[in-house]
């Protein structure tokens, strides 16, 4: 400060009262305030947007938890089952579900017709509208599981077609189905005195949980259960490769590695990678494993190992972070008392570090259950609706889709049903990342150990 | 120690993929979003009535399906490819220099590409292809010149559109609607406008005037859509001016949302296309690599069930969900069962 700018010694000093804040606390308190005030808005605007978003999640997707049903009891017809009538599984085999469409509409038609309910619906044919494309293969299966039931006639709860399912739901409302193709206002009719008969009866959807995806024309079957067996076998080979490689990875560069250029090299490109976008991973995926190795398409296992790529970077930097929080008088304690390097390491430093590398892994586990892109290049997104798979090399192997990927495949069909089915299938999925988050909080919390 | 554990065990997972990685026991799919539904359908239907597994069936437009499908001969690479187009000269030649020479070429049907717009909106109840181009081409003949598209709304150039402002959402390159919708809608346009005419007589050669007819305004009244329907949709929902190109079965399915609008006067439904009467439409293909049949189980049966009369026939499922059926299947049959390859060959 230079002379000049100091205020003159001889100017008389304004009194003023200690409990007055001057002018310029005054400025510094308000600055205070109003720095409290935005930090007091972010949060508030954060938490406006949380609520918004799981508002809309829960609203728009709890209808996928619940479908409608037609209880109907299907005669069995042996002319049209087992036309040889040896009940042969060879024969019953080859008649087509094709072929059983028409019974299950005649059962439905009888069952309104035996009810007395009015309608102009009086054809087997109009009875179509009403009755989920899948009806027919679940009454196949149960036939050919059952031969015996042939000639008999036999209670079933088949699913009802989308759009009447859509009516129950207020989906489908009775002032748009005059340009709908697939249903009439008449079958809304029917469906409303069939109601209290209780042959249209929705309730829970347990199939939507444990289901397999279905294709476009029957909305109403598709479930998320064996796209979550699929991401489960990709977390399985993420644990399996990630945790190991990973681990050891750090163990090395941490406690063993000399500081050089060449692990410094190596730490900086870790870093790199964790920011590498993932549908980087699944190009390097479809060229390598695929393309290279010939390992199958659309196989959770390549699924898996791509995003053990992804995931590896994340797993790595929490590992060293959690080594690192280690002090070091545990390791020269250890080496103190004769133990080898790796003795300590092993014995002392890793099991101190442990929370933290479970920590670090089940967040990287959270984050890989989540990504869809590099499984778009894998052939994990699409239409593959295969059966729950029987055996773990058939579960890492055979074709399956994972759960973002389903929701993905569902929000960009046709039929309105599916954009429920999407936000229903978020629901699951939030629910998994919210319990290994939790998971990894409370480990956290009991076994951290602060130096 | 259990980490040497999960790593023998991870190594082992590794090698017993390698030697199963040979065999592969489904059909594998991948192509046209406009396909995908018929192509979903039917491997549900397959793999409920046969013994094989179900197909695996991607999407991602017709020209990557084709590009994977022309990457060569292996049980890593696709099947089949679905495409809403015919295969090009040039994807041919592509996919024989990697040895993919024997391509079987399967026409499911017909689908009808129509124009819709939000169901409040203005009234775009009736379009004809010269009211599309003269609103999305770059250049259009105004008093019998060619000038730069001066239109910004509907009513500027025909007076019984709404006066609502041009915004058209239209399938974007990599999509096979996309060149359906040039050659039928635009390029038509542009003959029946008079402006290919007075590019020739510019100076343009043939050929060059065909180009320049193809191309739309870049001022943003005309907007690609990479993606599907859905997000044309999403579009047409946030714009009420807006009018969208959509596949009919789409159409179809969000009658609550959407309002068609006709072409030269005629409706488009299945009945019109498949008579002819309804111009924008266009033929829906899948291509089957031959040297794949006996190698991966299933396949040809796939074909066979997809073009069989229960399923793509006129009461079959496909064409209740929108596809208009071809009514030279009993051909297409004949041409699977027969493995009759593209090009005349064998």
């Amino acid at each position: 400060m230079t002379e000049a700018s100091m205020p003159a010694p001889s100017a008389p000093r304004q009194r003023v009262s200690l409990t007055a804040p001057d002018a310029r606390t005054q400025k510094r308190k308000a600055a205070e305030a109003r720095f409290r005030m935005y930090g007091v808005a972010g949060i508030a605007t954060g938490i406006f947007f949380l609520i918004v978003l799981l508002v809309s999640i829960v609203g728009s997707g709890t209808g996928a938890f619940q479908q409608t049903f037609l209880n109907v009891s299907v005669y069995l017809d042996p002319a049209k089952l087992d036309k040889n009538g040896n009940r042969d599984p060879a024969d019953i085999r080859k008649v087509s579900t094709f072929g059983y469409t028409p019974l299950i509409q005649d059962a439905l038609l009888k069952q309104v017709q035996d009810n007395g309910i009015e309608t102009p619906l009086e054809k087997r044919g109009d009875m179509k509208a009403m009755i989920s494309a899948s009806a027919a293969a679940q009454v196949r299966d149960v036939v050919i599981d059952n031969p015996d039931l042939i000639g008999e006639t036999v209670d079933f709860r088949i699913l009802a077609s989308s759009r009447v399912d859509g009516y129950l739901k207020d989906r489908v409302k009775r002032e748009d189905v005059a340009r709908d193709k697939n249903i009439d206002a008449e079958h809304l009719d029917l469906v409303d005195a069939l109601i209290p008969l209780g042959v249209v009866k929705k309730t829970f959807n347990m199939d939507f949980i444990t289901g397999a995806d279905a294709s476009e024309s029957r909305a109403e079957a598709a479930g998320i259960g064996v796209s979550m067996i699929g991401s489960f076998f990709m977390m399985l080979v993420v644990l399996v490769l990630a945790l190991p490689i990973g681990v050891a990875a750090s163990i090395y560069l941490e406690e063993f590695a000399p500081k050089n250029r060449i692990t410094d090299l190596i730490e900086v490109n870790i870093a790199n990678l964790a920011a590498v976008p993932s549908i980087v991973f699944g190009i390097l995926g479809l060229s390598v494993f695929i393309q290279f190795m010939h390992l199958p398409q659309s196989a959770p296992l390549v699924g898996g190992m791509v995003l053990t790529l992804m995931t590896l970077p994340t797993i790595i930097i929490s590992t060293r972070a959690s080594l690192k929080a280690v002090p070091p008088s545990i390791r020269d304690a250890a080496l103190g008392v004769g133990a080898s390097k790796m003795q300590s390491v092993f014995h002392h430093v890793l099991p101190l570090a442990a929370p933290g590398i479970l920590t670090g892994t089940i967040i990287g586990l959270a984050q890989a259950l989540g990504e869809t892109a590099p499984l778009l290049l894998i052939g994990m997104v699409g239409f593959i609706a295969s059966n729950a798979p029987d055996s773990i090399a058939s579960g890492l192997l055979d074709p399956n889709s994972a759960m973002p990927a389903q929701i993905y495949e569902w929000a960009k069909r046709a039929d309105p049903a599916y954009y429920e089915r999407a936000w229903g299938g978020i629901i699951i999925l939030l629910i998994f990342l919210i319990t290994m988050n939790t998971i990894a909080v409370i480990l956290r919390r009991r076994f951290e150990r602060r130096w | 120690m259990s980490f040497v554990k999960l790593t023998t065990s991870a190594l082992a997972i590794a090698a017993v993929s390698a030697t199963t990685a040979a065999a592969r026991d489904q059909v594998q799919v991948a192509g046209s979003s406009t396909v995908l539904p018929y192509a979903s359908i039917v491997a549900e239907a397959f793999g409920e009535n046969f013994e094989f597994p179900t197909p695996v069936v991607e999407s991602g437009g017709s020209s990557a399906g084709l590009k994977r499908f022309c990457q060569g001969v292996g049980t890593e690479h696709t099947d089949i490819a679905n495409a809403s187009r015919a295969i090009r000269e040039k994807e041919i030649k592509a996919c024989a220099e990697n040895g993919v020479t024997d391509i079987i070429e399967v026409r499911i049907g017909y689908d009808g590409i129509v124009f819709a717009s939000q169901i409040d909106g203005p009234a775009y109840t009736a379009f004809t292809q010269s009211d599309i181009f003269n609103a999305l081409a770059p250049k259009v003949m105004v008093d019998g010149a060619l000038v730069d598209n001066p239109y910004t709304k509907w009513s500027d150039f025909n007076a019984d559109l709404p006066d609502a402002e041009i915004l058209a959402f239209i399938p974007g390159t990599k999509h096979g609607t996309r060149e359906v919708f040039e050659e039928k809608v635009i390029a038509a346009g542009c003959e029946a406008t008079g402006a290919m005419e007075a590019m020739v007589a510019g100076g343009m050669s043939e050929d060059d005037a065909e180009d320049a007819c193809l191309e739309v305004r870049t001022d943003g009244r005309s907007v690609d859509i990479d993606g599907d329907y859905t997000e044309t949709l999403a579009s047409i929902d946030a714009n009420s001016n807006a009018i969208g190109v959509f596949g009919l079965a789409f159409y179809e399915n969000n009658t609550d949302k959407l309002k068609v609008a006709t072409m030269s006067g005629v409706e488009p439904t299945t009945e019109t296309i498949a008579a002819g009467d309804y111009p924008v439409s266009r033929p829906l293909f899948f291509y089957i690599k031959k040297a794949h049949i006996g190698v991966i189980p299933g396949l040809k049966e796939y074909a066979e069930f997809f073009v069989s009369d229960e399923i793509a026939g006129p009461d079959g499922p496909l064409a209740a969900y929108g596809l208009v059926s071809d009514p030279e299947l009993t051909s297409t049959q004949e041409g699977v069962s027969g493995e009759q390859v593209m090009g005349g060959g064998s």
